[in-house]
């Protein structure tokens, strides 16, 4: 049998143990902090946007997300085969226990079109005014951090949002 | 017990050493995109004054460099769609850039398709150090 085996299955369990406890935490509250602590996966998926929760997305999102890096939202974010095999293996490991599988039975890839994102996010709920989203101080659903400040530390509880008034800068 | 300790004192000076001889710089690159140019034209020399109309043009698509870097390299530059703040890429003002091979061209090979549809030549990658070496001027 394979040496590395007993070694590379002992940190896979500890990932699992470490992971799937902050997973469970998350789907009791998706309001408080979500797990994005892996170093490889915050520097590498965290330069073009903050890095998001795994646990948004199912696993099946997360690996259409990682086999299609060369067209990513109309962006080249390829990654070099190692690199992607482990970023893959830490999404999927945090990802959500919702199926994120689109009315077209396509894995949704956009965070901000799944129901749970469109349900948190409705105009009027919790003071999200029309229009913000596209408004200056916005810009994009995919810039968590204009309203949950500390979106970049995976803080997405409700003390930490400010909404820009109006859209504008605040 | 003593001489055992002194060689791992060695040993280790010697790992640290070589850690900051591997430490690649902004003038490696050029070197090396320069070498690789010239296996094609041999008269080739970079040119920051190409690597700065480089940066700038459009090549015929959308964007250019620029769009999300600014004509700037010394200042911070926005990502065109999440707008995310990008680093200045000049060296001389943040000395992050051109260090590590990995990064470098996962970067250039990244950005060329988006803003070429094509991988960059050794040539405009050396003509784009180069410019980037001398801001800010």
């Amino acid at each position: 049998m394979n040496a590395r085996l007993p070694a590379r299955a002992l940190r896979t369990l500890a990932l699992a143990l470490a992971t799937g406890a902050a997973a469970t935490a998350m789907a009791d509250d998706e309001n408080k902090r979500m797990n994005i602590d892996h170093p490889v996966y915050r520097s590498e998926c965290g330069s073009c946007h903050i890095a998001f929760p795994p646990a948004l997305l199912g696993a099946n999102s997360w690996r259409a997300m990682m086999a299609g890096l060369d067209k990513h939202f109309g962006s080249d974010a390829s990654l070099d085969a190692e690199t992607a095999a482990t970023i893959t293996k830490f999404l999927v490991a945090n990802a959500g226990r919702r199926d994120t599988t689109g009315s077209d039975g396509n894995p949704q890839l956009r965070i901000s079109d799944t129901p749970w994102f469109r349900k948190e996010h409705r105009d009027g709920h919790d003071g999200i005014t029309p229009g913000v989203f596209r408004s200056e101080a916005v810009k994009s659903a995919a810039n968590c951090a204009a309203c949950h400040r500390d979106a970049g530390q995976g803080d997405y509880s409700e003390r930490n949002i400010r909404i820009p008034k109006n859209g504008a800068r605040s | 017990m003593r001489n055992h300790s002194l060689q791992m004192l060695l040993g280790a000076a010697a790992l640290i050493a070589s850690g900051f001889a591997s430490a690649e710089t902004p003038a490696d690159f050029l070197a090396r995109y320069e070498t690789e140019a010239r296996q094609s034209s041999p008269s080739f020399s970079a040119s920051a004054e190409r690597g700065e109309k480089f940066f700038t043009n459009t090549h015929g698509g959308e964007w250019s460099c620029s769009t999300c870097h600014t004509k700037n390299p010394t200042v911070r530059g926005k990502h065109a769609s999440t707008g995310k703040a990008i680093e200045p890429m000049a060296p001389g003002a943040n000395p992050e850039r051109f260090a590590s091979t990995r990064s470098v061209e996962k970067w250039f090979g990244r950005n060329c398709k988006d803003v070429l549809g094509r991988t960059c030549t050794p040539g405009e990658k050396a003509d784009v150090v180069a410019w980037l070496m001398i801001s800010p001027r």
